[in-house]
């Protein structure tokens, strides 16, 4: 049984389990940490940086996902330090690529675009980029359109760590990093995919949706994909 | 009480702004009463008139002409509003930014074209490289997002800015 410490979150002192993650430990407090590439039940990446906290001691911004907890810590979960910080990295990801929120299929049910309204985002203060992304339809069910691809990894990790297909990768690095299926081929072709769909289900974008769907109509179910990881020997 | 000289301009962008403007139902009246509407695809002027209080610019800046024309407007105008995702985010006109525009000219005046296979070049601005956002050619003071924005919001902004204050933050500035 691990050891359970105390730690205090926004001031309140609260109970946690030595091994969890700050953020583990603020669900479990009732607290509200604003995430992204986090997916319950998936390993954390801390790759968006949205889950950024203040801790007691540190002048560094930690990712809450992937920080475990220590006796006697002292977090801080809201201040207008971490929104500037949250809004920067926001405002970075819709400036890298093309996400035209008017004519996406996840428009309204898109955690990117939910996310700049509840930290009260009208305009992005950088150029925008306007990169020339393609858009994979190769795949009979399901689109993988690069523009809204923020590179979260959700997918790459529930394919490999729920379904077990390793159909996903990241190739390239830094602005050139594109996410990219099987051996660098069109998603179609790709004869490991079981066509189960997780990873459409668990992007919080449009860049992986269902085809058929018109704007506003890819509703994402990724209600039971925690559970399923849990009973898989998740974290 | 002197009238507020409010103006509209319609850059890059499907005239959808405009409608949400004029959405508002009986609110448009008690407005109209308070404003004087000296510029904009509503009326007839054909000249931007200096000394304006309030411009909301619909549309992305796309065209020479559109960086002429709000070049100017800033010049003459008090507190400029990009009004709707394409003035704030360019929206639905930056997606031919990725296309080189000569490609672009050629696929849809030539390639595109049944008869009269050439790209037009007189009485047409040339465009610009990219479809951008007002605010990355001149200093934007209010952003109203939404694709469009709602009657509700646009006449939220408008009533604070006739009333001298400073808009209040959108609680629920939403793009799209």
């Amino acid at each position: 049984m691990p050891q359970t410490i105390s730690i205090r979150i926004d001031g309140e002192l609260v109970s946690a389990l030595q091994g969890q993650t700050i953020l583990e430990a603020a669900k479990q407090a009732g607290k509200y940490i604003p995430t992204l590439c986090y997916f319950e039940g998936l390993s954390a990446v801390g790759a968006c940086r949205l889950c950024i906290v203040e801790v007691a001691g540190t002048d560094k911004l930690l990712p809450a996902c992937t920080t475990p907890v220590q006796d006697g810590m002292s977090v801080t979960t809201t201040s207008p330090k971490l929104t500037q910080y949250r809004r920067i990295a926001l405002e970075l990801l819709f400036v890298e690529r093309n996400h035209v929120c008017a004519v996406c299929v996840s428009n309204g049910h898109c955690e990117l675009q939910n996310l700049a309204t509840s930290l009260g985002i009208t305009n992005m203060r950088h150029w925008y980029n306007y990169p020339n992304l393609p858009v994979d339809l190769s795949h009979k069910r399901f689109v993988l359109d690069h523009n809204r691809c923020i590179l979260c990894t959700r997918c790459v990790r529930v394919c490999a760590e729920v379904e077990g297909a390793h159909v996903w990768e990241i190739t390239e690095r830094g602005i050139s990093s594109r996410l990219t299926s099987g051996l660098n081929q069109p998603w179609g072709q790709v004869t490991d995919c079981t066509n189960c769909g997780k990873c459409v289900q668990v992007c919080p974008t449009g860049a992986l949706a269902e085809k058929g769907w018109a704007v506003e109509e890819m509703v994402k179910q990724n209600d039971n994909i925690s559970g399923l990881a849990h009973r898989k020997g998740g974290q | 009480m002197r009238k507020v000289k409010l103006a509209t301009v319609w850059l890059d962008g499907c005239s959808g702004c405009h409608m949400s403007l004029l959405d508002m139902d009986a609110a448009i009246i008690s407005l109209a009463g308070k404003v004087d509407l000296v510029y904009g695809p509503l009326v007839d002027a054909q000249e931007f008139p200096d000394g304006v209080d309030v411009t909301l610019v619909e549309g992305a800046v796309s065209s020479m002409e559109d960086l002429h024309k709000i070049q100017e407007i800033r010049l003459r105008t008090n507190v400029l509003v990009s009004l709707g995702d394409c003035a704030v985010t360019s929206n639905v006109p930056s997606m031919r930014n990725p296309i080189p525009v000569n490609k672009l000219l050629q696929r849809v005046y030539v390639e595109g074209a049944d008869e009269g296979k050439v790209i037009p070049t007189e009485g047409v601005p040339p465009l610009m490289k990219h479809a951008r956002p007002v605010h990355e050619f001149v200093k934007v003071d209010v952003w109203v997002p939404g694709c469009p924005p709602s009657a509700k919001a646009i006449l939220s902004v408008v009533t604070d800015l006739l009333a001298g204050r400073k808009p209040e933050a959108n609680p629920n500035p939403k793009f799209g």
